[in-house]
């Protein structure tokens, strides 16, 4: 059975519907990379998982249990993380006082994982005292990630990981998604690199209006014709 | 000598007492706006409030035959800061938290806050009458002298006063610990910084909502209370203090609570500096002038005191509306 399971989803912002009937599915441990022009409902989608938009019909399933429109607060339990594109890092709160929000839903001591997270992001381990808004862009996407690592999630819901970031940091990027998804976390990526997004990628989603347009393993997409001319440059 | 001593008495001192009035009541103010994105305007009658509260607690000890080197009003204070908080969060369950969660825009909250303010007046006016009252009911208030050689005039502390001092220190320590030091500041400071990403992060807002209404209540009371042992329990002691207390905030910074304590200083040293009559500090030298000195050199006549946070607030608002520690421009 599939991890995370959406099924015939339509959702949207108030009365306005963005995805009109859209499936996917990923199996633990996989990286599901969602791409697709301006506007075809991508981040929609992410942001309809984790509960921040209305559903009006269809359902998602994740680990077994209904989490269709479940409020974003609850999700932490869920064991489900979001990074938004966005705004994503508390700007005026320091990189360790980030990862330490991220663990605010925690019972238990977290400094194992803390620890784990700056083995994953080394650069932020010497900024750890620093305001994260001074951080540039590559870094704070790192703390963002970080944060959201904290509840040790089964998935990961990453929105644009990489918008905004210089080539080299892309790389930097792409490679810790492949090494948080070596220990064990499913990743659902949005992403505008489609090219480099699907190389990495288990499975591949690619939305068009609102709807599936194709779906398959990253490999399989990056070798479709149809694919390639439409989104990935040729 | 003695005019230096009259202007640290009646210009510095003046200017921190007030000043850490308004910074105690700023705090809760500057929480508030940063929080849950609205300026509280009920602020100073919950002031008004706790202060009635405190005295109310002061008879109850008094007739109980309690006795204590300390005022009864400032033993009284304590509870009726609980109390105060409490009331706090009632309010927002009733008023406040209804229209957040039907979406209202933060004008509206503003509105509810002007109606909160209304009723309170009302309510403490029917139960505690419109006088003047005086807090100190077992004995009348202490009165400190410091002499300085050279000077016969001594500097003068009161009782209220140095309790005033203490409690502000300590209420800013403890504050800088709380925000930086636990988990639930923290969690105050992410909130404020970016709610949404706090709801997604799996921060308990409602918790940072009560917590942000007790810390608001309890100093608000606090500074109320202080502020009357000082001078008298007014009902109409709010009126006088919202606009130096929204200046305090918006000077500060909206949203920061440093910026808030600062504020609250720069207001009451600029209001109490601006009525001072300098024309006294120049009277030793007055032999060494060629001109005559005017008898009244005050920036800001007495009655026009409340002209001094109002223009604080134009020019900031106007030259750095973020305010000194770069707030938020809501």
């Amino acid at each position: 059975m599939s991890l995370l399971s959406v099924t015939n989803l339509h959702a949207g912002y108030g009365q306005m519907t963005i995805l009109k009937g859209v499936d996917m599915a990923l199996d633990a441990g996989e990286i599901g990379v969602i791409v697709g022009p301006n506007g075809a409902g991508k981040s929609t989608m992410l942001k309809a998982i984790f509960g921040m938009l209305t559903i009006s019909e269809g359902s998602i399933s994740f680990d077994g249990a209904d989490v269709t429109g479940i409020r974003p607060e609850k999700l932490a339990g869920h064991k489900i993380a979001f990074v938004p594109q966005e705004a994503n890092v508390f700007a005026s709160l320091t990189v360790q006082e980030n990862l330490e929000m991220g663990a605010y839903s925690r019972r238990d001591a977290y400094d194992g994982i803390i620890d784990n997270v700056y083995e994953l992001f080394p650069d932020l381990k010497n900024k750890r005292r620093q305001p994260a808004g001074e951080l540039s862009g590559g870094q704070r996407q790192m703390v963002a990630f970080g944060r959201a690592l904290m509840i040790e999630p089964k998935l990961i819901l990453l929105d644009e990981p990489t918008a905004g970031l210089s080539p080299l940091f892309m790389s930097v990027i792409f490679d810790r998604v492949i090494a948080i998804n070596r220990t064990g976390v499913t990743v659902a990526m949005v992403e505008q690199n489609a090219k480099q997004a699907l190389a990495i990628a288990h499975k591949g989603f690619v939305l068009a209006n609102g709807q599936n347009s194709y779906t398959g393993t990253g490999s399989e997409l990056l070798a479709n014709p149809d694919v390639a001319r439409s989104f990935l440059g040729g | 000598m003695n005019d230096f001593i009259f202007f640290i008495n009646n210009g510095l001192i003046a200017g921190l007492i007030i000043g850490s009035i308004y910074a105690l009541g700023a705090v809760g103010v500057t929480l508030v706006f940063g929080i849950l994105r609205f300026a509280h305007f009920a602020h100073g009658d919950i002031m008004t409030m706790g202060a009635f509260f405190s005295l109310i607690i002061a008879y109850l000890l008094q007739a109980a035959g309690f006795h204590s080197i300390f005022a009864l009003v400032f033993i009284g204070m304590f509870p009726a800061m609980v109390i105060t908080a409490l009331i706090a969060i009632g309010f927002d369950r009733v008023f406040y938290k209804p229209l957040r969660e039907a979406g209202a825009r933060p004008i509206v909250l503003v509105m509810a806050s002007l109606g909160v303010t209304l009723m309170l007046q009302g309510v403490i006016r029917l139960f505690g009458g419109v006088s003047a009252r005086n807090m100190f009911i077992d004995r009348p208030k202490e009165i400190f002298q410091f002499h300085v050689p050279g000077a016969h005039r001594p500097i003068v502390l009161t009782e209220p006063e140095v309790i005033l001092f203490i409690f502000t220190a300590v209420t800013v320590v403890a504050l800088h610990y709380f925000l930086t030091r636990t988990r639930l500041g923290k969690a105050m400071r992410a909130v404020s910084d970016n709610p949404d990403l706090a709801r997604i992060t799996g921060i308990n807002t409602e918790h940072v909502v009560w917590a942000t209404w007790i810390i608001g209540g309890a100093l608000a009371c606090a500074a109320g209370t202080l502020l009357s042992m000082d001078v008298a329990l007014k009902p109409d002691l709010s009126w006088n203090i919202l606009l130096p207390i929204f200046a305090a905030t918006i000077v500060g910074g909206i949203g920061q609570p440093y910026g808030a304590i600062a504020g609250g200083f720069l207001v009451g040293l600029c209001e109490s500096l601006s009525v001072f009559n300098w024309a006294i500090l120049l009277r030793p030298i007055k032999p060494l002038l060629w001109f005559d000195i005017p008898s009244s050199l005050a920036i800001v006549p007495t009655q026009y005191k409340l002209m001094v946070p109002f223009v604080i607030l134009i020019i900031v608002l106007i030259y750095r509306p973020t305010g000194i520690f770069k707030g938020r421009v809501l």
